[in-house]
Order: C-alpha cells, then structure tokens, then sequence
C-alpha cells in the first residue's frame, strides 16, 4: 500500500466517521426536540386535566352547596303540626285572650311538638283550656328546670282520643317560683308536682298535699337547683 | 261488745311483697284500711343531678339501675332522645338487636312480675318456674354483652357489641319453648279458683281514673285504652312488625293480669319476625363523633317499657353534659293511684292490689 492511498483511506474513514457524527447529532437533537415538544404536551395535558379537575371540584361543591340549601329550605318547610299549633292558639286567644302566652313554636328537636309559653297568671287557664275545649285529657310528665336566670315548669299533655300532644311552658321568678296547682284537672300532676317542689323548690298553690316526697321534709335546699351546696359536705 | 279502735301500721321499707323498699303507712280499723299513705324516697339516687356531670354515653350505666329490670328500654330511652335531637339515623342491624333485646327484656320483666306477684299471693312454686325461664333470657343478654340486669348496652348511633355466632339461632329456639311454657304457666295458675276469688274485682278503677290519674301501659290497658306507644306513635322500627296490643274493660287486678300474660305472647310474635328479617350483616353504630353534642334546646322523647310510658327530657346548651335530664319514670306516676285504691280496702287486698300494679322501686325513686 503506498502512502496516497492510505491518506485517501484515512481521509474517507474520517468523512465516514464526521459524517455519522453529524448524523448521531442531528438524530440526537431531533430526539430532544420531540422530547421536548412531549415534555410540553405532557405539560399541556396535565394542566388540561388539572383545569377539569378543579372545575369538577368546584362543581361537586356547587352540587354539595345547592343540596345543602335545599335541605336547609324543606327544613323550614312547615312542620305536619303546625296547623294543629295554629287552631290550639286561636282556641286559646279566643277564650284566654290574645297576650295569653308569651310565645308559640314546633320544636323541632322533640319530634315536632306544639309548645306554648304561658305566662303565669295565665298558666291554669291556658291549662283549662287545654283540659276541657281541646281534649289534653292525660299528663304524661310535669318537671321543672333551673336555668338560672328563672325557672320553667314543663307540662307534655296527650289527648288519648286524638292522638296528639303538647307542650305548656311557664317561666317563673327564681326567686319565689309559685304557680297553680294542675291537680284540680288532672290527678296525675300530684306527685310529679311534689317532686318539682321537692328537687327544685318550685311551689304549687292549691296543691293538695305538697310535701318533699323523695327527700324527706328535713333535707336542707333543693338539689336540681344549679346553685345547690349540699350541706353535710363532709359525708 | 267488741271494741275497734284505730291503729297504724308501717308496711316496709324491708317488707318482701313491697319489691324494695317502699314504706305505706296505713291506718286501719279492724281489717279495714281508712287511709293509706306511701312513703317512697329510699332509693332515691339523684341520677338527674349526677347526669348533668356526666356525658351521655356515660350516663347510659345509670339509667340501667332504674327500671332494673327492664333495663334495655331505659338505655333505649335515652339514646333515642339524644339521637332525636341529634338527627342521628341509627343502622338496621343495630335497630334490630334494639328490638330483640328490649323484647327479651320485656318477657323477663314480665316473668319476674308473675313470679312475685303469685308469690305474694301465697303461691310458691309459679315464682320458680318464672325464673327458670327468664334466667335462660339473661343468659342471652349476658352472652350478647356481658351482663345479667345493667346492661349498658346501647350507645348513642347503635349498640355496642354485635351478636355472637350462633346468637340469634338461639333466640329463635327460645321462642317456641317459651310459648309452651307459657301454655303451662296459664295450666298451672290462671284457672285457679283462688287465685281467681282474690284477683277479680279487687283494685278495681275504671278508665276515665286511669287516665285521670297518668296510668300507663297494662295499668290503663286493663280499662280497654288501647295505647301502646309502639303502634301509636311508632319509633325504632316497631312499624315493620305485625303484633296486637291486648286491652280487657274490667280495670280490676285480675285484667292487668289478663294483659301482661297476653303481653308476653306478643313480644314472643315481635321477636319472631325480628329474628327472621334480620340483616345478614351491616354496621351496629353509625358514624357518631366520639364526643357527642346535641344541639341546643330541648326534648321530650316517650317509649313503651314493660311498666308503661317511659320518657326521657334533655335540655342541651350545645355542650356535651345535658344541662337538665328528666326521666318520666312510669313507676312513679303508677304509683300515684294507690292510696285511693286502698281506702276502705281490706286488708289482705293490700298485696294483690299494690303488686298488680307493677312498680320497681329503683324506677319510682329514681
């Protein structure tokens, strides 16, 4: 081999070898660019997806949001007893008088009952009416609270022969909590009321027989009351 | 010539036949009662004043001690209150171990009624057969949580512990058996002659005084009212059983008999269906935050216990004690009308007449 030839070899190997080079390069950076343009796709895609996910976000939380308005409206949705509540009220203004009670409503949390605030010189003949217009003919509970800033007494009659209930409140003086006696109309109020007395220190005038019927007549303050020390602390 | 004069007797505290301790003060001439006057108070616990301290999965164990005998109805009563004012909706599964266990529990308070109260009456052996058979209920109820009379079972949202394997099976077996024994039972006492002669017409009020005076359950039923708060106003899922509600007219002792006997046949017919519908599976507590708070305001929640109506009043301030808790104790109000049913009465009415009515004194004190 003389030496021309082996330069012309060299020089061929070497074009080769630039040549597939450039070749390797130009291959290599259309492969980048396509990564690229995939990189930016992807990116593309996953702020598309990104984008519809929240719009599905926010639109499950205007679902959530209607619903919930919705349950909010059939809850204001008049209760099945208001209209029951209605014709006791006019029933009661009719023969009591118009500012009989302090207030009316359907509590909602106790299964729907009518519940009539009286006041209390007005309270027996709220409770008369009840008894004798509207049918209450059973006492199913008599109990009072202490809620500190006065007292209540809570009356759940039932009329057996319609099927309904109601609720008569009065607030009381905490100071001297007294009020009329329902025994005169139903018996069943006798011991309950000796018991309201008896706990909480309420008295019920007319009563026939009020005496501390769980504690005995020499216990020292009335425990239900939220103020009550007992007194033989050191027992 | 004889000579009467008055003379007062204690019955109780410690007098068996009082079931407790009740005290009655009577004042008699010869056999006669002229004035009788109940003396309650010696169970007095002040659950209410201790339940104002407590949450209310604690106070459940409480309200186990006051109708003991009954005491899944008293736990029932509570949780169905907090659940009403809580909006809580309780799981089939768990509603349905309710009914069973209140059912059961009803059978047996009712069999220890008929024991004691044949058993006050001067006959023995009704009392060990009563026994025998609610011993095998609370043998149930213990395998089911743990415990012969104080349950504590229920919790707010459900019940605490699920039916063991096999459980359910024996309910199911326990029914048929307790049908015959009841056969047997109404073989063994209810014709009786004497016990007929000292039952009928003795205690006798009629209905406008049962109602008068708040009577509830088998104590208004013996006067042909027919209430029972599982038809009337039906909670849990008591509309979903066919059962009838026994009333007779007469008012007297031996009619309240009549009805609890009656009783037991149809808490043996609720049972039956609930054992067979019940579901193959599903939770036994809803999903109820650990630290319950009932919404702030008030609530007056009444069911059907063996006794009559129990109620159960929360007053809530949103915090998680009760600010007030009330139980209507159907005991209590029961209790009212005896002093009346013993004017003029003689006196070996006394025990048939004060154990027809059916009282607990854990309940009437409270």
């Amino acid at each position: 081999m003389d030496k021309n030839e082996l330069t012309r070899l060299k020089k061929e190997a070497a074009e080769k070898a630039k040549a597939a080079a450039i070749k390797r390069r130009q291959e290599k950076e259309r492969q980048a660019s396509e990564s690229g343009q995939d990189l930016e796709l992807a990116k593309k895609k996953a702020a598309a997806a990104a984008k519809a996910k929240a719009a599905a976000a926010a639109r499950a939380k205007a679902k959530a949001a209607s619903t919930e308005k919705k349950e909010e409206e059939s809850s204001v949705e008049p209760s099945p007893n208001e209209p029951l509540l209605q014709r006791y009220i006019q029933i009661i203004e009719r023969q009591v008088g118009t500012d009989s009670y302090e207030e009316y409503y359907i509590n909602r949390l106790s299964k729907d009952v009518p519940t009539i605030l009286a006041k209390p010189h007005t309270y027996m003949d709220i409770a008369q009416v009840l008894k004798q217009q509207l049918h209450f003919d059973f006492l199913a509970e008599l109990h009072g609270t202490d809620f500190e800033t006065h007292i209540e007494v809570y009356v759940y009659l039932c009329s057996l022969q319609n099927g309904q209930s109601v609720v008569l409140k009065v607030k009381l003086d905490r100071d001297n909590p007294m009020i009329p006696s329902l025994v005169p109309l139903w018996k069943g109020a006798d011991w309950p009321e000796c018991e309201a007395y008896d706990l909480i220190g309420i008295k019920f005038s007319g009563h026939p027989n009020l005496k501390r019927i769980l504690l005995g007549e020499d216990w020292i303050g009335y425990p239900l009351r939220k103020d009550y020390k007992p007194h033989d602390e050191g027992v | 010539m004889l000579r009467t004069e008055e003379m007062l007797l204690n019955v109780g505290p410690q007098h068996p036949s009082t079931h407790g301790v009740f005290r009655l003060v009577i004042k008699i001439e010869g056999e006669i009662i002229k004035e009788a006057t109940p003396v309650i108070g010696y169970l007095h616990r002040g659950t209410e004043k201790l339940a104002e301290n407590l949450q209310y999965t604690q106070i459940i164990p409480y309200t186990d001690r006051m109708d003991y005998l009954a005491a899944m109805t008293n736990n029932y009563v509570l949780c169905h209150a907090v659940e009403t004012m809580a909006n809580i909706t309780v799981p089939d599964r768990a509603e349905y171990l309710r009914v069973i266990t209140m059912e059961l529990g009803r059978i047996a308070s009712h069999l220890v009624w008929w024991g004691t109260y044949l058993l006050d009456l001067g006959a023995t052996s009704p009392f060990l057969y009563a026994f025998r058979e609610r011993e095998m209920i609370i043998n149930l109820l213990n395998e089911l949580c743990g415990a012969r009379l104080t349950f504590n079972y229920m919790r707010v949202g459900g019940v605490k512990w699920d039916a063991p394997d096999g459980w359910l099976e024996k309910v199911a077996e326990f029914i048929p058996y307790m049908r015959e024994q009841l056969h047997g039972y109404h073989q063994l006492v209810t014709g009786n002659e004497i016990f007929l002669n000292r039952v009928k017409g003795v205690g006798t009020y009629t209905r406008e005084e049962a109602i008068a005076y708040s009577l509830s359950g088998a104590n208004l039923r013996c006067t042909g009212v027919k209430r029972d708060l599982r038809k009337d106003e039906p909670y849990s899922i008591y509309n979903r059983f066919s059962f009838g509600v026994p009333t007779r007219e007469a008012g007297d002792a031996w009619s309240r008999y009549e009805c609890r006997m009656e009783e037991i046949e149809e808490s043996l017919k609720i049972l039956e269906q609930a054992v067979a519908q019940f579901p193959s599976d599903g939770p036994i507590l809803a999903k109820v935050p650990k630290i319950i708070k009932p919404p702030k305001g008030e609530a007056f929640i009444r069911i059907e216990s063996p006794r009559g109506e129990i109620g159960c009043y929360i007053a809530s301030d949103g915090k998680k004690e009760p600010y007030r808790l009330k139980f209507r104790r159907p005991s209590f109000y029961n209790l009212q009308i005896l002093p009346k049913l013993l004017e003029g009465e003689n006196m070996a009415n006394l025990i048939a007449i004060l154990g027809a009515i059916d009282i607990v004194l854990g309940e009437v004190d409270g």
